[in-house]
C-alpha cells in the first residue's frame, strides 16, 4: 500500500472573511475574502505546498486549519471529524494532532522565556509532563532531535541564531507529538545555506515521525525541492492543484504558467518563455467578477469576467479553468 | 536577576537623583512606621520598685505606681513622674506627644510657636506639630501606596480583559469607563460623606472607585497590541490557556507600563487625600493628617509654623516620590533596555 493513500486532512468550501469595518457604528461595508471556498486535500505523510503571491490568502487558510482564525463557513475534516463544528473544549485534542511552525522564529519566540520553557508550553498546556525533572528530560529529547545542544536550554531566545530558533521552534512544534504540522514560510526568513539545512531537518523528521505538512510558501524554488503535492492559490482561491512533479513540467492553469514563469530559472530554455501575469494583484476586498485572474489573464475569454470557471478534475489535478475544461472534453 | 532586569536596575541606578530620592525616601517612611516608637505620649519603659513595665503595650492603673485613681496612668502628669521617678526611672520617646496628645501646659494660647518642647510648635488644639507630621506622614503613604497597588491590581485586570478579549467586551467597558470618569468625583464624596462618617477604610474605598481606571487604558493598550504577538498566536496553537496567555506572554508587556506609573498614582492618591482632608471630608476630625494641617495653616495665618511644616512635608514627600517615578520610567525606557 502506498504510504500516501489515506486521507489525513480535507476541506469542503473552506472560507474565512474578514469583514472590512467603517463609521461611527461600525457598520460592515465588505469583507475581505482571504480565503473563499478552498478545497484541499492532504493524505498521511505527504507534504503539500501551498503556493501563491503575497496576500492570495494562504496563510489564512493555514491559520483556518488550526482554528487561530475562526472560519466564515465550510468544513475541514481531519480523520473525518469536523474541525470546524466542534466545540473549544473538543477541538482542545486536535489542538495537540495540529501544529504550526512560523516565519519569523524571533517573534514567534517570547523574549522573556528560556527555551526550556517556550519549548515545554505545549508538554504542560496538555499535561505531557509528571514535574519539573521530567519536562526537563523531554526539552532536552527534543532539542538533540532538532540537532540543538540540551544544555543551552536555560537560555534566552535572543543568545540564538535565526536558524537555531527556527529548530528550537520546530521542536516546539513537536513536542505535543503532532501528526499534521503547517510550516507557514518556515523558511522564508532564514539565509539559503540555513533554509537547506532546515528543509534537511523538516524531510528527515518527517521520515521518522510519519508526519504530514502543509507547507505555506510563495518559493517555489522549495516547493519543488520539497513537495509531494502543490495547490496554487490566487485571491482566496485555489485555482490549481496536482502533484509536484506534473504541475512544473505542465501546469494548466494560466496563472500557474505565469507564477512559474515569473520564478528565476538558472536553465535559459525556460527563461521568458510563457507570459508573465500583466499588472497588479486586485484587491482581496474588491475580487474582480468571474475568474478573479481574469484581468491579468494572457488568454482569457469573453465569458471569463462573468463566469467563474468550476473546478475541472483530472486524473493528475484540479484545475480551474474554462480552458482546462475544453482540455477535458 | 535576569539580564535585563539588571541593566534596568542600572538604568535606575544612573539617574542619581531619583536613586536617592528612593533612598532618602525609603529611610523617611521606614522612620515613620516606627511611629508609635518615636513619638509616644506614653513612656517606651518604666522601670519602677525593681520591675520593668512597657506602657506602650500594657494598660497599668495609676494605683501601682502609689497613685490614686483606678484609672490609666497620666505618665505626662507631674504627680505620676515624681511617684514614679521616686522608686526608678523612665524611657522616652524622642518626641513625648503622640498625635493627638494635647499640651495642657502651654505657656502661650495654642497655637503655640516652636519651642524646645514642641519643636516645630502646635497647631490650634495644642497638640504637637511634629508628632502629628511622623503619623500623618505614616497615614498618607500607607493610603497611597494601598490605593495604588490595588487600583493597579483591578486596573490590570480590567485593562487586560478588554485588550485580550477585544471586540464586544471592549466596546462596552470601554463605554462604562468614560461614563464613570466623567462621573465629579468630588460631588459623589460629598454625598458620601453626608451620609456615612468617612473613616479610613470608607476613604481608601472611594478613593479606589475611582482611580481604578487610571490603568485600565493602558493594559488595554499593550494587551490588545501584545495579542496579535507571533509567540502569542504560537502558545495558541500549543493549545495553552487563555489565562495563562495572559498571565505569562502578555502581562510581563504590561508590568513595564503599570511600575512606570505606579509612583505618579501613589503620588496623585496621596494628593487626593490630602485634599480630601483639607476640605473637611477626608479622615475623622482627630486623626493626623497632613492636610489638616494645612487647613490649620490657612485658618492660623498668624502661626505659619503649621502651614510651613505642613507645606514642606507634602512636597517634599511628592518631589522624592515624582523623583523616583522618572528614575524608574528611565529604567524601564526600552529605548533604554534594549540599545
Amino acid at each position: 500500500m502506498n504510504k500516501h493513500d489515506t486521507l489525513l486532512l480535507r476541506t469542503e468550501g473552506l472560507s474565512t472573511w474578514f469583514p472590512i469595518r467603517r463609521g461611527l457604528l461600525r457598520k460592515t461595508v465588505g469583507h475581505v475574502r482571504a480565503a473563499d471556498g478552498v478545497n484541499i486535500k492532504i493524505r498521511r505523510g505527504e507534504t503539500l505546498a501551498l503556493v501563491g503571491e503575497s496576500g492570495c490568502g494562504k496563510t489564512t487558510v493555514g491559520k483556518t486549519i488550526l482554528r487561530l482564525v475562526e472560519a466564515t463557513s465550510g468544513r475541514a475534516f481531519y480523520d473525518d471529524v469536523d474541525l470546524m463544528a466542534l466545540e473549544p473544549g473538543a477541538f482542545h485534542d486536535y489542538r495537540r494532532r495540529l501544529q504550526i511552525i512560523m516565519q519569523d522564529p524571533a517573534s514567534s519566540l517570547d523574549p522573556r522565556m528560556t527555551v526550556r520553557d517556550s519549548i515545554g508550553e505545549g508538554l504542560r498546556a496538555f499535561g505531557m509532563v509528571s514535574d519539573d525533572e521530567d519536562l526537563t528530560r523531554q526539552v532536552a529529547e527534543l532539542m538533540q532531535l532538532v540537532s540543538l545542544d540540551s544544555d543551552t536550554m536555560h537560555r534566552y531566545p535572543h543568545e540564538f541564531s535565526g536558524g537555531q530558533r527556527q529548530r528550537i521552534c520546530i521542536a516546539r512544534a513537536l513536542a505535543p507529538e503532532p501528526e499534521l504540522i503547517v510550516c507557514d514560510e518556515a523558511v522564508s526568513a532564514l539565509d539559503v545555506s540555513i533554509q537547506a539545512q532546515i528543509l534537511n531537518l523538516l524531510e528527515r523528521l518527517q521520515a521518522e515521525r510519519n508526519l504530514t505538512y502543509l507547507f505555506i510558501t510563495h518559493d517555489l524554488g522549495v516547493v519543488r525541492y520539497f513537495a509531494d503535492r502543490v495547490a496554487v492559490m490566487y485571491l482566496g482561491r485555489i485555482v490549481e492543484d496536482g502533484p509536484a512533479e506534473r504541475i512544473f513540467s505542465e501546469p494548466r492553469h494560466p496563472y500557474t504558467r505565469a507564477l512559474l514563469a515569473s520564478a528565476p530559472s538558472i536553465d535559459p530554455e525556460h527563461r521568458g518563455v510563457e507570459p508573465a501575469a500583466l499588472g497588479d494583484v486586485p484587491s482581496p476586498a474588491r475580487p474582480p467578477s468571474g475568474c478573479h485572474y481574469h484581468p491579468r489573464c494572457p488568454v482569457r475569454l469573453g465569458r471569463c469576467d462573468r463566469d467563474v470557471p468550476p473546478e475541472v478534475n483530472f486524473a493528475d489535478g484540479m484545475s480551474r479553468c474554462f480552458l482546462s475544461e475544453e482540455q477535458e472534453s | 536577576m535576569t539580564p535585563i532586569n539588571q541593566r534596568r536596575w542600572r538604568n535606575f541606578k544612573a539617574n542619581r537623583r531619583g536613586f536617592w530620592s528612593l533612598w532618602i525616601f525609603l529611610v523617611l517612611f521606614a522612620t515613620s512606621l516606627a511611629a508609635p516608637v518615636l513619638s509616644n505620649d506614653n513612656p517606651l519603659l518604666i522601670r519602677y520598685d525593681g520591675e520593668f513595665y512597657f506602657p506602650l503595650t500594657n494598660f497599668y492603673a495609676e494605683t501601682e505606681f502609689g497613685g490614686e485613681f483606678e484609672t490609666q496612668a497620666d505618665y505626662r502628669d507631674e504627680f505620676v513622674i515624681e511617684l514614679i521617678e521616686e522608686k526608678g526611672w523612665m524611657l522616652w520617646p524622642p518626641v513625648r506627644y503622640s498625635y493627638d496628645t494635647i499640651n495642657l501646659d502651654l505657656p502661650v494660647p495654642a497655637p503655640a510657636p516652636p519651642s524646645a518642647d514642641n519643636w516645630l510648635g502646635t497647631d490650634d488644639h495644642g497638640r504637637d506639630v511634629v508628632a502629628r507630621l511622623i503619623y500623618g506622614f505614616r497615614i498618607s503613604v500607607l493610603f497611597g501606596l494601598i490605593v495604588a497597588i490595588v487600583s493597579s491590581v483591578i486596573g490590570i485586570v480590567a485593562g487586560a480583559t478588554q485588550g485580550y478579549f477585544g471586540g464586544v467586551t471592549d466596546l462596552i467597558f470601554q463605554r462604562v469607563i468614560e461614563v464613570w470618569t466623567s462621573v465629579p468625583q468630588l460631588y459623589v464624596l460629598i454625598t458620601i460623606a453626608a451620609i456615612l462618617e468617612p473613616g479610613f477604610f470608607i476613604l481608601l474605598g472611594i478613593v479606589l472607585l475611582f482611580s481604578w481606571v487610571r490603568l485600565v487604558g493602558l493594559v488595554r493598550a499593550e494587551f490588545l497590541r501584545g495579542r496579535n504577538f507571533e509567540y502569542v498566536t504560537a502558545a495558541r496553537a500549543l493549545g495553552v490557556g487563555d489565562r495563562t496567555i495572559m498571565f505569562k506572554h502578555l502581562l510581563p508587556n504590561a508590568m513595564v507600563a503599570t511600575l512606570t506609573f505606579l509612583p505618579f498614582i501613589l503620588n496623585g492618591s496621596i494628593a487626593a487625600l490630602t485634599s480630601l482632608d483639607f476640605l473637611g471630608l477626608g479622615l475623622p476630625p482627630g486623626s493626623a493628617s497632613l492636610g489638616e494641617l494645612l487647613s490649620q495653616g490657612k485658618r492660623n495665618i498668624a502661626a505659619p509654623w503649621l502651614g510651613l511644616s505642613g507645606f514642606f512635608t507634602i512636597a517634599i514627600m511628592l518631589s522624592l516620590l515624582i523623583f523616583i517615578g522618572e528614575a524608574v520610567r528611565d529604567a524601564l525606557d526600552p529605548r533604554k533596555t534594549f540599545q
